[in-house]
């Protein structure tokens, strides 16, 4: 009861936020709810134990494919950004194929080179990807009513409820799989590969389906980003991006679901307080790799692990409470 | 009399110059505990390795139920119905008790995303957790249930990797020392549980340097060195053999 309490409670201050906000922070709150999905779907693929490079790439697929979808094809953006999503998990599964015959660090170059590679075919290729300059003008969402609320997507606040449902929606997806069975199998390839095939599971099918299903999510943010900002091109996706997602990631830790979360919420609100204010925009990526050795070195489990610390210290001290509450 | 369940045929496994195993054959009897022995490094696990899967072999053939399962994969193997434990406790030591076993029901109740996806796996769920709840009851881990597995001690984690593999309903189990770090008291309640194993109509194939333990245990036994098959017999004709006794008195310290 108290949870669902909490939980509305939550949802309502999401709700609210925006209004608290400048129209330049509304724009920021957009793009923190999409790079949310972004670092959730990067915790679902390192479930099973890999680390790829490659995830904001992919990421790109969604977002290039969705965008030319709806512009060339006149495809309804909704429908188009999940045909995004879905191109993002078939290039996903295609790439599966050479770099699951890989493993840890072997893995991580090789899907860095595969980002690349994907990166350079939209440089070369101006029909259909529009070369370096990429795609201008996509389509924006088309504006709906859904009778208590007008979306009218000239405006960031309603782009942001209408991300906040997207993403909320994925989210819960997300957790209901690493809930499930599905979910353990993927903890149990991570932690003891070898165990887990001698129970009968199929380590490479599991190793692909996480990194599918990630997939598909990632191309579902990059589908969300590109119907917002309205134009692409390869720089939107390259390694500078990926290091802001690994930083989020690491600074905020794996262990849990909201771990990744936690860094990106974080960092962002970090970087446009401190940073921005400061005139040390600039200095981003500098600041981010120094921000990622320093929780390396000194907070190895990432803030979520002060979260967890904060929870079992509350709990501890609910038993002790309880307990002398029933000896007197 | 009944073929056997397996069949170890001509089986030949090198690394780099090292032959591991020689030309090693043995068959094991349907429902029979069936001990596997030698001196250290003869090629015991290495045997498991690769009638598991986890090798191919350079040479020979693994049969079970004289369908050929040598160049499987692990899962592939396990799927049909052979499964193993590992010599140095191999478990998900991050995960719960009852996770770990739940992943030894992977086989029997396969986990499907678009029925977890849509809530309607639940009595798969159910049947899942009964098993895998039966599987450390049998093991005496059920008040553990909830513990990470990698802060039992080493007795309860053996106990756990058998209850893992137990939990799937295997045909053939492959045991590599089960019973290292149990006192003796432990040991001998869990020989109690093999036989009850066997009992159900489980084929055990036992590595095991506790000789009391193999000796009460076996209805045959295998004694390798070097890689090579060195004498098969009954635990009392084993127990006499000269070879067995001159290659553990000339090569290692476990001497029965
Ligand atoms: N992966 C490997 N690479 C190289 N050599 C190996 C490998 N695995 C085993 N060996 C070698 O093969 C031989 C047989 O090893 P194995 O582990 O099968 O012995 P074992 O009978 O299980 O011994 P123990 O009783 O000590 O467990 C040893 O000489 C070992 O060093
Ligand atoms: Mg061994």
């Amino acid at each position: 009861m108290t949870k669902l309490a909490a939980l509305l409670g939550f949802g309502a201050i999401l709700l609210a936020l925006p209004h608290a906000l400048s129209f330049s922070q509304q724009e920021i709150l957009v793009f923190l709810t999409i790079n949310v999905l972004v670092v959730a779907s990067y915790r679902l693929l390192t479930l099973t134990g890999e680390w790829s490079l490659g995830h904001v790439v992919i990421m790109g697929v969604g977002a290039y494919a969705s965008a030319l979808l709806s512009k060339r094809l006149g495809i309804y953006v909704p429908a188009a950004m999940l045909l995004g999503a879905g191109t993002a998990a078939m290039v996903a599964l295609a790439l599966s194929f050479p770099l699951f015959r890989m493993k840890g660090f072997y893995f991580l170059i090789g899907s860095f080179a595969a980002g690349e590679i994907i990166r350079l075919l939209w440089k070369r290729f101006r029909e259909p990807f529009g070369g370096p300059k990429g795609i201008k003008k996509i389509d924006p969402m088309p504006d709906f009513d859904i009778g208590v609320y007008v979306f009218d997507f000239f405006e960031p606040i309603s782009y942001y409820y209408f991300a906040l449902a997207v993403v909320g929606v994925s989210l819960w997806v997300m957790w209901r799989i690493e809930r499930s069975p599905v979910g353990l199998t993927f903890h149990a390839v991570h932690w003891q590969d070898r165990l887990a095939e001698a129970s009968g599971v199929n380590v490479r099918a599991y190793r692909t389906l996480a990194f599918v299903l990630a997939s598909g999510f990632a191309g579902l943010s990059g589908a969300l980003l590109a119907h917002y900002i309205g134009t692409i091109n390869p720089n939107s996706f390259d390694v500078e991006q990926m290091v802001f997602v690994l930083t989020w990631t690491i600074v905020g830790g794996t262990a849990t679901f909201y771990g990744p979360i936690l860094g990106c919420v974080v960092l962002t609100v970090l970087n446009e307080i401190v940073l921005r204010e400061a005139g040390f925009e600039q200095m981003r990526p500098l600041i981010y790799g120094l921000i990622m050795i320093l929780s390396v070195l000194f907070m190895p489990k990432g803030l979520e692990s002060l979260v967890r610390g904060a929870l079992s210290r509350r709990n501890a001290n609910r038993k002790m409470t309880g307990e002398t509450e029933a000896t007197e | 009399m009944a073929p056997p369940i397996l069949e170890i045929d001509e089986l030949t496994m090198r690394f780099g110059g090292l032959t591991a195993i020689d030309r090693l054959s043995f068959e094991v009897e349907r429902g029979a505990i069936h001990g596997l022995i030698g001196p250290n490094g003869a090629g015991k696990t290495t045997t498991f390795n690769v009638v598991s899967g986890f090798y191919k072999p350079a040479g020979g053939e693994v049969r079970l139920r004289g369908e050929t399962i040598s160049g499987l994969r692990m899962h592939e193997v396990a799927r049909r119905g052979v499964v193993r434990t590992f010599q140095h406790s191999t478990l998900f030591a991050e995960l719960s008790v009852l996770e770990n076993a739940l992943v030894g029901t992977h086989m029997s109740f396969p986990p499907n995303i678009f029925a977890a996806m849509a809530g309607v796996d639940k009595a798969n769920r159910r049947a899942a957790r009964a098993r895998a709840e039966e599987a450390l009851d049998f093991f005496g881990l059920s008040r553990l249930a909830d513990e990470l597995a990698g802060d039992l001690p080493h007795g309860h984690q053996r106990a756990l990797g058998m209850a893992v593999a137990l939990a799937a309903r295997p045909d053939v189990v492959l045991l590599d020392e089960p019973f290292t770090g149990m006192n003796p008291e432990e040991t001998r309640r869990m020989m109690e549980l093999m036989v009850k194993i066997r009992n159900t109509g489980v084929t055990i194939l036992l590595v095991e340097h506790d000789m009391h333990a193999i000796m009460g245990l076996c209805d045959r036994i295998t004694c390798m060195s070097f890689g090579r098959l060195l004498a098969e017999g009954n635990p009392q004709e084993i127990r006499h053999h000269p070879d067995v006794i001159e290659a553990y008195l000339g090569g290692a310290r476990h001497v029965a």
